[in-house]
This record gives C-alpha cells, sequence and structure tokens, in this order.
C-alpha cells in the first residue's frame, strides 16, 4: 500500500491540553500521501511503539512521522521501533508539537492549526527521506589519561583492569597530584599519603599502564575512537632506565636553597630533586632554572661548573645533553583529570581571568602569617618542613590562637566568584580539629557564614570539631585583618550573639576558593572541549552527563570539572572509566549518518567548507575530472558532526547533509 | 600657566584655612592658575544626603552645570567631602537617566554632564614629576601617617584611581618630597565625618584610635586632605586625651602644607601656627635637618678626577 | 518579569527601582557591621538594617536611632560580596523617615542637619558661626565645645559675617522644586 503513516501523540495532559490531537489526526488523514494517521495517549510506550509496528506491517509504509516532543527526548526511541519492524530507522522523522507548540501557547484553536502545519510541514519532508546506513568506525582502545592526582589514577587503574591500554600523562615529575600535600583526609583523618601511594605504586607496576610523568600533552586530533594524541616528554636530564632512585645526586647537589613547591614555598629543595620522598616514579629531575650548569649554559658560558651530581651517580644516569621527546600515540578515548589550583588574594590576578579581585581588606598576600589551606597542610605533614608541628612562617613559634577565615573567593560575586568551593568548610573542620590536637592549649576559631557538610560521615565530623576539639564557630565575615605587633588582628563581627568580635590572632588560615587551574583554558581548546562561566570543563549535562563533554570521547573526572572532594573524585573516575570500558566493549563505533556529502564535480575548490567547519572533517582529494584533474573538498564521515555549516556556506551548492538535503528543506517549508 | 576649575568648599578660607594658605602657593609653584567656579555654592554634603538624594545631586550639579558653562571638562575639589558629592552626583546621573531628568528638570540651567572632578590626591598624583622637580628643601625622613579617611578611596566607582584598600598615591606624593611614610593600620578607617558637633562623643574615640595607631607606628605627623578629618583629628586631639595619661600630640598637616614645606615655603605661611595641636615641634625638628639637596652626579665626578 | 510590572510596593521594591539595588542578594554575612566604625554605639546592626529592610520592617527600623549613626563612611558598600550598598540603604531610610514626620532620629543629629540645611537656604553656602548658633540653639547644648571657640576666633578661622551668593535664589529654587521645604523651618522647630 505504501505511503505515509502519522501517529500523533498525547502525551497525556502535555500535548493534549492545548492541542487537539484527535483533530490533528483527522486533518492529516486528509493530506495527499497519508494513509494512515492516528492519535494516541503515549506513543513512546510499549502499546504506542506496537501501533507503529502494527501499522508498518500492515499497511507496508514507506516512512512515518510521529508528531510529539522534542527529537532529542525519543527520535531514538520510535527509529529502534521501526527498525524493530524491519524499516530503515531514517525513514522516521518526529514533529516537534510539544516544546515547539504545546508547552507554549495557550489557545487552542491556534496550537491546534499549528500542530497540524508543523505535522503536514514533516510529512511533506519525509517523502524525500533516503534509506541511510549507520556508520561504522573501529576502535583504538587504548585510553589517554590526562592528570595523575587521585582521580586520573583511579580511572587509569579501573580502565587497566579491565584489560585497556592506558597512557597516563603527567605534567609534574611526579604523579600523586594535591593529595599527595595533604595532611590527612576528612572525615576519616586517615593519612593522605598513606592510602594514595599503594595506588601510586600500583599505577607504576601495572602492565597495561604506561606511566609518563614529567609529560605534557601538546595536541589531541581526530575523533572518539581514533584521536592522535601528541605528548612531550619534558627532559629531566636524568636518563631513567639506569637511575635507580638512590638519592645521593640530591645530597650532592651544592644548590640546595630552591623554594620547594611541593611544600608551598616553606621548605627548600635541590636543583636537582624529587618533589617529595615517595614521589612516584621515584627519578629526579634537574630544574634547569636552578641548576648551575644549566645557568651556565644559559649565559651562553663554553664552561661546564659544578656537576657533582654526575660524581655521585653511581650508574651514568645524568645526561646534560639529554631533550625533550615528542611522541605520537593512537588514543580511543581521553580522561581530563588535571584537577585545580587554589586562588590567591593577591592584587596581581592572573590575565586570563580579568573579572577576580585580590582581597586588599585581608592584606592581598604580604601580611606574615596569613597562610592558605595548602599552606597549613603542609605544617601539619609530618613529612611537611616542620615535621608536622603547626609553626608560624614568621617566627617559626608555636601560635596559641589559629583564625580560620572560611569563603575566601568563595561565594563572593564582588571578588568573580560567586560559587561555593564545595570542599573548605570540611578541610577547615579538619584543620581546626589537627591544630587542636598538636597543640593543646591552642584555640582554633572559625569564622564562617554556613556549614556545609553533606557527604557521609560529613555532619559528624563537624559536630566532633565543636563539641569535642573546642572549635570556636563564630558566624561572621572578617571585615578586614592586618599585622598588629606580632599578631594578626582581625575585625569581625558575631551575627548570632549581635556582637563585634576584635581578634588577635597568632596566625590566620584562609580557605581559598578552588579554582580551575590557569591553564585550563587552553588545555580546553587543545582537545576541544569548552569551559563554564566559572573556567570549569563544562560536562555534557550538568544532571544526567556529568563525566561526559559534548566533544564525543572525551570525559571528565575529578575538580578540573567543579571543586570537589576525594570519595566524589574516586567515584567520578571510576564512572569514567565505565563509559570508557563501554566505549571500547563494542566492537565498532556506530554513529548516525548524518553527514555531509561533497558532489566532487560540482566542487570549485574555494574550500570555504574547511575554513568553517568546526570539526576539521574537510580534506583536500585530487580529482580526476575528464581528464584535467583539480583539488576538490572531501568530507571525512568520521569527524563530521553533522551541523550542516559547510551546506550554508558552499558557493557551488555542491555539499549536502545526508537527511537534511535541500529538497528535504524546501518540502518542509512547503508544506507549512 | 595650565589653568584648572576649582571648587573650594565651604569650610576653605574658614576652619580650614590652613588648606586654603597652603594649597594656592603650591598650585601656583607648579604653574597650576585655579580658576574659581563664579558663585559656587554648598555641595549639601552630609545633610544633603541623609536628608533627601534628589536635593543631594541637585546641589552638587548645580556646581557642575556652572563648571560645565566656564568650559572646564576637569574641576578639582580639594576638600574629600566635596569631592564625593560632587563625584557621586556625577556618576549617579550618569548611571541613571531618570534622576538626571529631574536634576535638569529642577536646575533651570543647560546641563549635559560632561564634567569630570578630581581629588586631591589624584591631581597631586598626576603632577609628581612637577612636585618632585620642584622640591628645593626636601623633608628628609621625616616620618608622615598619610590618612586617607573615607572619601578620597571610597566608594571605589567614584574615587577611582587608587586602591580603596591599599591605597600608595598619598604615600608616593609624602615621598616626592623625601619625607618617609610610615607603615601604619589606621589609614582609611573613618575619622567620624560630619558628626563633629552631634556626636563629638563618638568623632573623639574614632580619633583616638587613628591617633594613637599613627603615634604607635612612630609618626611625627599625619597627612590630611580632607577639612572634615583635619577638625576631628586637630580640633579634637586634646579631648582625646581626656581620662588618661596624656600622650605625645601628633600635629596634623594638610598635604599642601607637606609638599609646600618641601618647596621652600615658610611654615607660617602656610598655616601651621592656626593648628589646634602645635606644629611647633615638628617645624623646629624639621629646622634642625640638614635639608641641602645631595651634590648633583657631576660635581661628585669632577672632584673625583681632581682627587 | 510579569512581577516587576507592578507598582513598588515594599522597601526592597521601592529602592530597586530607584537605584538598581537589591537587598534579596543579602545572605547575612556580616561583614559590613564587621567593618562599621559605629557598630559598638548602634543597637541594629548595618546587617541587621538590611535584614528588617528586606522584611520591609519600616516601623522597627524608624524606631530605632541606629541609621542616624551611620557615618556614610562606605566601607560596608566596599566590602560586601554581593554588592548590596548597606550605605545606600540606609541613606534610602533616612530619607523615608524625614519625610514621615513621626520619625526623625535623634534630636542633635537632626537638629545639625536642619542647622546646615537653613545655612545653605539661607547665603547658598555654610555660614559656619551661623550653623554653630542654630545647632545651639536647637539642642540647648550652649556649654559644649565652649572651651574651643575662642581658639577658632583667635585663629581667624571663623568669619563673623556670612557670605550670600548672588544666586541665592536658584539656590532656594532647588530646595523647593525638591521639596524639602517651602520655606526654612523656625529656629524653635524641632
Amino acid at each position: 500500500m505504501g505511503g505515509v503513516g502519522v501517529f500523533v501523540c498525547h502525551c497525556g495532559e502535555n500535548i493534549g491540553k492545548s492541542v487537539d490531537c484527535v483533530r490533528v489526526a483527522e486533518a492529516l488523514r486528509q493530506h495527499p500521501g497519508v494513509s494512515h494517521a492516528v492519535d494516541y495517549k503515549y506513543m513512546c510506550s510499549e502499546p504506542g511503539q506496537a501501533l507503529m509496528r502494527q501499522a508498518i506491517q500492515e499497511k507496508g509504509l514507506d516512512a512515518v512521522v510521529v508528531a510529539a516532543c522534542s527529537p532529542h527526548m525519543h527520535e531514538k526511541t520510535f527509529r529502534k521501533a521501526m527498525a524493530a519492524a524491519g524499516m530503515n530507522p531514517f525513514l522516521c522523522e518526529m514533529a516537534n508539537i510539544r516544546e515547539h507548540c504545546s508547552w507554549i501557547h495557550d489557545d487552542r484553536e491556534e496550537a491546534t492549526q499549528k500542530a497540524i502545519a508543523l505535522t503536514t510541514s514533516t510529512v511533506e519532508r519525509v517523502r524525500h527521506n533516503r534509506a541511510l546506513e549507520t556508520i561504522r568506525i573501529p576502535i583504538e582502545r587504548r585510553a589517554l589519561v590526562i592528570g595523575g592526582g587521585v582521580a586520573g589514577i583511579q580511572a587509569a587503574l579501573d580502565i587497566a583492569e579491565a584489560g585497556y591500554e592506558v597512557l597516563l600523562v603527567e605534567r609534574q615529575p611526579s604523579i600523586g597530584g594535591h593529595m599527595s600535600a595533604l595532611s590527612e583526609t576528612f572525615p576519616t583523618l586517615d593519612c593522605s599519603q598513606c592510602i594514595l601511594t599503594p595506588r601510586m605504586v600500583e599505577v607504576a607496576q601495572h602492565p597495561k599502564i604506561r606511566l609518563l610523568a614529567y609529560a605534557e600533552v601538546e595536541e589531541l586530533s581526530g575523533y572518539v575512537g581514533n584521536f592522535v594524541a601528541t605528548i612531550r616528554r619534558k627532559a629531566r636530564s636524568v636518563i631513567a632506565e639506569r637511575c635507580n632512585g638512590c638519592g645521593a645526586c640530591l645530597e650532592r647537589c651544592p644548590v640546595k636553597k630552591i623554594p620547594n613547591e611541593f611544600e608551598q614555598g616553606m621548605g627548600k629543595r635541590s636543583a636537582i630533586y624529587v618533589p617529595f620522598p615517595q614521589a612516584v616514579p621515584n627519578i629526579p629531575t634537574i630544574d634547569r632554572e636552578g641548576c648551575l650548569r644549566f645557568k651556565a649554559r644559559a649565559r651562553g658560558s663554553t664552561k661546564e661548573p659544578c656537576g657533582k651530581c654526575v660524581e655521585a651517580c653511581g650508574r651514568d644516569a645524568i645526561d646534560f645533553d639529554q631533550s625533550d621527546e615528542i611522541i605520537t600515540e593512537k588514543i580511543g578515548a581521553v580522561v581530563v583529570a588535571t584537577g585545580y589550583e587554589l586562588y590567591r588574594i593577591a592584587q596581581d590576578q592572573p590575565p586570563e581571568s580579568p573579572q577576580l579581585q585580590g582581597y586588599g581588606e585581608y592584606g592581598y598576600g604580604e601580611v606574615p602569617d596569613v597562610i592558605d589551606g595548602l599552606h597549613f597542610e603542609r605544617l601539619a605533614s609530618a613529612s611537611g618542613p616542620t615535621g608536622g608541628k603547626i609553626l608560624r612562617p614568621s617566627d617559626g613559634r608555636e601560635p596559641k590562637t589559629v583564625a580560620f577565615l572560611q569563603c575566601i573567593g568563595s561565594r563572593d560575586p564582588a571578588k568573580g566568584m560567586a560559587y561555593c568551593s564545595k570542599i573548605c568548610c570540611m578541610y577547615v573542620a579538619k584543620h581546626a580539629t589537627l591544630y587542636a590536637h598538636k597543640v593543646h592549649d591552642g584555640q582554633p576559631v572559625v569564622f564562617y557564614m554556613d556549614v556545609r557538610a553533606g557527604g557521609k560521615g560529613y555532619e559528624e565530623f563537624v559536630r566532633r570539631t565543636i563539641v569535642e576539639d573546642r572549635a570556636q564557630y563564630i558566624r561572621g565575615r572578617v571585615s578586614r585583618l592586618y599585622r598588629a605587633g606580632d599578631k594578626v588582628r582581625l575585625h569581625a563581627f558575631d551575627t548570632l550573639s549581635a556582637e563585634p568580635v576584635i581578634l588577635d590572632a597568632d596566625m590566620v588560615v584562609l580557605a581559598t576558593a578552588v579554582r580551575p587551574r590557569s591553564d585550563a583554558r587552553a588545555l580546553a581548546q587543545r582537545l576541544q572541549i569548552s569551559t563554564d562561566e566559572n573556567g570549569f570543563f563544562r560536562e555534557a549535562h550538568p544532571k544526567l552527563r556529568p563525566v561526559e563533554t559534548n566533544t564525543a570521547g572525551v570525559f571528565l573526572a575529578g575538580a578540573c570539572q567543579a571543586p570537589r572532594d576525594i570519595p566524589d573524585s574516586v567515584a567520578m573516575a571510576s564512572a569514567v572509566a565505565g563509559k570508557v570500558v563501554g566505549l571500547f566493549a563494542k566492537e565498532m563505533l556506530e554513529r548516525e549518518p548524518i553527514v555531509a556529502m561533497v558532489q566532487a564535480q560540482l566542487c570549485i575548490g574555494c574550500f570555504n567548507c574547511e575554513r568553517a567547519c568546526p570539526y576539521g572533517a574537510i580534506e583536500h582529494v585530487t580529482l580526476d575530472d575528464h581528464g584535467a584533474t583539480r583539488e576538490v573538498a572531501r568530507v571525512n564521515p568520521g569527524k563530521c558532526m553533522g551541523c550542516g555549516t559547510c551546506q550554508a556556506i558552499c558557493r557551488s551548492k555542491c555539499v549536502e547533509l545526508e537527511g537534511y538535503t535541500d529538497e528535504q528543506i524546501f518540502a518542509a517549508i512547503m508544506g507549512l | 600657566m595650565k589653568r584648572v576649575g576649582f571648587y573650594p568648599g565651604c569650610t576653605f578660607r574658614s576652619t580650614a584655612k590652613e588648606y586654603d594658605m597652603s594649597l594656592l602657593p603650591v598650585l601656583e609653584r607648579l604653574g597650576i592658575e585655579v580658576v574659581e567656579l563664579p558663585d559656587w555654592s554648598c555641595c549639601g554634603a552630609t545633610s544633603a544626603h541623609v536628608t533627601q538624594e534628589l536635593l543631594s545631586v541637585a546641589l552638587p550639579a548645580r556646581n557642575l552645570a556652572i563648571a560645565e558653562a566656564q568650559g572646564f571638562d576637569t574641576i578639582l575639589a580639594p576638600c574629600a567631602a566635596c569631592f564625593s558629592r560632587l563625584a557621586v552626583a556625577q556618576r549617579k546621573m550618569a548611571e541613571r537617566p531618570a534622576l538626571a531628568q529631574r536634576v535638569q528638570e529642577i536646575l533651570d540651567r543647560p546641563f549635559g554632564n560632561s564634567v569630570k572632578v578630581i581629588n586631591i590626591t589624584d591631581f597631586l598624583i598626576s603632577h609628581l614629576t612637577e612636585i618632585g622637580a620642584s622640591v628645593t628643601t626636601p623633608l628628609q625622613g621625616m616620618k608622615l601617617a598619610c590618612y586617607y579617611g573615607c572619601l578620597l578611596v571610597r566608594p571605589h566607582g567614584v574615587a577611582h584611581s587608587d586602591d580603596p584598600e591599599v591605597p600608595t598615591s598619598m604615600e608616593r606624593i609624602v615621598a616626592a618630597t623625601k619625607a618617609t611614610p610610615v607603615k601604619w593600620n589606621m589609614a582609611l578607617e573613618c575619622c567620624g565625618g560630619g558628626m563633629s558637633f552631634a556626636r563629638t562623643g563618638s568623632v573623639i574615640r574614632l580619633g583616638r584610635a587613628i591617633v594613637d595607631d599613627a603615634r604607635a607606628a612612630g609618626a611625627q605627623a599625619l597627612v590630611v586632605g580632607c577639612p572634615m578629618c583635619h577638625n576631628n583629628l586637630d580640633l579634637r586631639q586634646k579631648a582625646m586625651e581626656k581620662g588618661r595619661e596624656t600622650k605625645p600630640p601628633i600635629p596634623i598637616l594638610f598635604i599642601s602644607q607637606v609638599v609646600g614645606l618641601a618647596m621652600g615655603m615658610a611654615p607660617k605661611s602656610l598655616g601651621a601656627n592656626l593648628h589646634f595641636v602645635s606644629t611647633r615641634d615638628f617645624m623646629e625638628t624639621l629646622a634642625r635637618l640638614d635639608r641641602a639637596l645631595p651634590e648633583t652626579a657631576t660635581h661628585k665626578a669632577t672632584n673625583k678626577e681632581v682627587g | 518579569m510579569a512581577r516587576d510590572k507592578h507598582p513598588p510596593e515594599t522597601l526592597r521594591d521601592h529602592l530597586k527601582a530607584e537605584t538598581g539595588i537589591d537587598v534579596r542578594t543579602c545572605y547575612q554575612c556580616g561583614k559590613c557591621s564587621a567593618g562599621c566604625p559605629m557598630a559598638e554605639e548602634m543597637s541594629l546592626r548595618t546587617h541587621e538594617i538590611v535584614r528588617l529592610f528586606g522584611d520591609n520592617r519600616l516601623e522597627r527600623l524608624l524606631q530605632d536611632d541606629s541609621i542616624w549613626l551611620c557615618l556614610s563612611c562606605e566601607t560596608c558598600s566596599g566590602r560586601c560580596p554581593n554588592a548590596c550598598e548597606p550605605a545606600q540603604v540606609i541613606d534610602h531610610l533616612r530619607e523615608i523617615a524625614g519625610q514621615q514626620r513621626g520619625a526623625l532620629g535623634p534630636r542633635k543629629v537632626r537638629a545639625f542637619h536642619q542647622a546646615f540645611l537653613k545655612q545653605i537656604y539661607a547665603h547658598g553656602r555654610v555660614f559656619e558661626l551661623g550653623l554653630v548658633m542654630g545647632y545651639k540653639l536647637r539642642t540647648g547644648a550652649f556649654f559644649s565645645d565652649i572651651t574651643v571657640a575662642p581658639g577658632i576666633f583667635t585663629r581667624g578661622k571663623l568669619s563673623l559675617r556670612p557670605h550670600r551668593i548672588e544666586a541665592i535664589a536658584e539656590v532656594r529654587q532647588i530646595f523647593e522644586r525638591c521639596g524639602v521645604w517651602d520655606s526654612p523651618p523656625g529656629e524653635d522647630e524641632a
């Protein structure tokens, strides 16, 4: 019998309230070319789909139009139903009479007329649809994990355990990230390194994980299942295969006063260094800006001073002539786990974030004994610069009153960050507890606005800090602080007891905002993913697709997407691993055949399409046109995302999007 | 001579007479001719803005309109409070067209809100090189506490060229005179503003904290850019000592007096004997310092070659 | 939004319509009160004033003297994380209070401002001796400041005669058109 089948959905009250679906079906029944038109309460339900299948089989329909919700919701559903009925799924189109009609109009008559018009238009369009075959592409079953913090480590291990190869790239000389710098973690007060280092070692030893520390991803090209990553392995000036991690070079190095980044500048390291004793890999790196020999070379000197590390090394592993190595790897999926950095209250803010302000009222970071959370972690760490003793940076004395200020930068639209950094309420309670335990006559005072303790065991932890560990919690933000004698004076207000508070503290710890890394935007561009209004990497959907990005095959794990604590970062990493393993478990990658096609004969080779294509999907090919050769465009169906920009911009009208040809579109317009 | 529009304010020739006596000669030495706005009227100060917003904008707007008619694009208001009222009026009218319209209707004068207002510290900073060049008797390390008070730095959108929490403009001017600005904590704390009569107790309490901190930081004098601040810290300083052991007094100098001293002007000519807290000790210490300019480099080199 | 089309009714709506400031953004962090130089003398502190303002509690606010103690130092507005401009909120309240005869603040503060404005109305500029006299007569505080008074005269810092500007009618017209007074209040008016 043939013809087009039309199915009008009431969607319960959603459509039925504003649109008279019965009339729509009636009207369509009269339309030439429509051989079947019915309405039904819920087309997406099993009985609804059965109606479709039945009609297709009974009437031998050529094509189907479902007038219902947005294709975003149910196009997949109905196309599957088509396939189940033995028809090519691309012969089914949806007319959106919900989001585009019933949800936005009140007048029933007008809405019904519009629904009829929309459905008629779609019927005219679908008559020009062709059967299209899903495109299948091969998958490279190797994952690239960018970032070796706890999230990257977890993702790498989970993917490797599933049997797939992982390439873990970390920019620092050692993996571990911020978690390796923490003293103890909330709410269990586990020693951070004690729980992390076994995982770090597992990563280094796992047969399926290739660890590239002190390396960075320079470029990522390609598409899901078929990426090519260009990675720069930075020169440590140490030959990794020969080094056995004995540490003799570190001891002999005469340059010993470089502020150690791992210790937040409070401890010193040598020019050839390992960032912390439990580093993985435990291979030293030469800091070329601190090393005497490299500095001489940079000055243009021909002399080669020092070299004590070479003398000390029993394995001839130092190589001053080592240079960066660029490698390329084929990758099927990318996990971004690059973490966060902390906001600094200085007057000079990073130029890539022009909206940020510093805190002049807190001294712009120049007041001695005013430190941030990471500094405190190093003070509290048994392996830190003070051996775990809480001592003031200015004079090394034990502070008897420590003020902890929450929300420094966070929840502060005036300073450019309106969001909550999520982890600070908890780590401040932890800091107050650790301080109270270590200094028995010490008084922790916490200045807060709210206390957000939503995780498992978190609320109980904070209550213990207040009730058992004598932390004094004052609800009120500090207006200003300054140095008064050898103390830091804070002007605050207790909003609960309605009294002004002027506190002379020995030390102040600021809970500064969790921010995206300053190079996040640059990395996003390299990976072709987006950032959100605060600069964090953007997820595909905040509720339902939190670990994916809008770029297929690139996933997000950990604090690089939003402020996040350790349990949630680990959970997210495992979730990402699930996505990656799910991708790799397929035989071939299937993708929609909505891709552009160039009619090579008509192409004039202007390559406007190449300039316009956001996905780099246009290739140059040579066409032999009756003996004369010329360069024309060709669309790579793997990279093409079906946006249609090339079709719009093509001068000679030789590019068309399968499923959105000019014919189909004109038919739809004329059918209105 | 460079000409600049000038809004003196009601106290300039009376209770802030020292400011008048010192600022005009300093400006003249810098090659600036001040042109007082003809028939200017009071900016309304605090009393207008606590009574009605429209009045508090209309009264300054009259003066801005006069300045505009005189062809000035910028006017200098040496009193920080007058500056604030004029600049706030200017900004409010720029941001709120409905308000500007109402003011225009009240004024009966053509007015395009095109005049900008500048305060004393921003003005002197823009002439920092000339100030440095005109110093003949440097203040040779005299310790001065720079007191901004409120209205030279707040609101930030109005008093905009210096940082509202860590300002440096007054320190840079003081440094140009070779005096030493001290590091202290009360530079931005309010002196009590216009409450000198109505809440004298508050003014004394606030002033005491300011003067005590300047003293603790080793300041030999406190520098201000506002007649109200001067009044609160100078005239009321004796009362701050009531009920406690008297502390050494800290004279309160206008920034123009400081610059004038460095230019070699006599203290009396700068109004230094009109203060309530005597400036005599300060001036005597200053006089005893060797205040000759250092030898020039060429002179030194010649000596070397000869020797 | 449809809601904003209705005429402003609440304090919050009125302030927002006039100035764009929205006190709903205040989350009561207390930073304003923490930096307020008059906090220790006020019974209602800055953040409480903003809270009550947002709750439309005009009566409560006008029963209290606190808004008249504000020095307009703008420390609160400068540090507020939500740009609620507490100093503007307080000025707005003072203007409303002035319009309602029954709520006019502490006598000395009120007297000072009346005396000050009267000077401008009378002369165009503040004649300080006149200001002080007007203030003293209103408050009866004849003997305070008596120790400093001679000093001001001997230093030539107070002129004995006011200077009246030429365009005084223009200034008076400003007062009248603003609706502040039709004629200045007499000396005995409180």
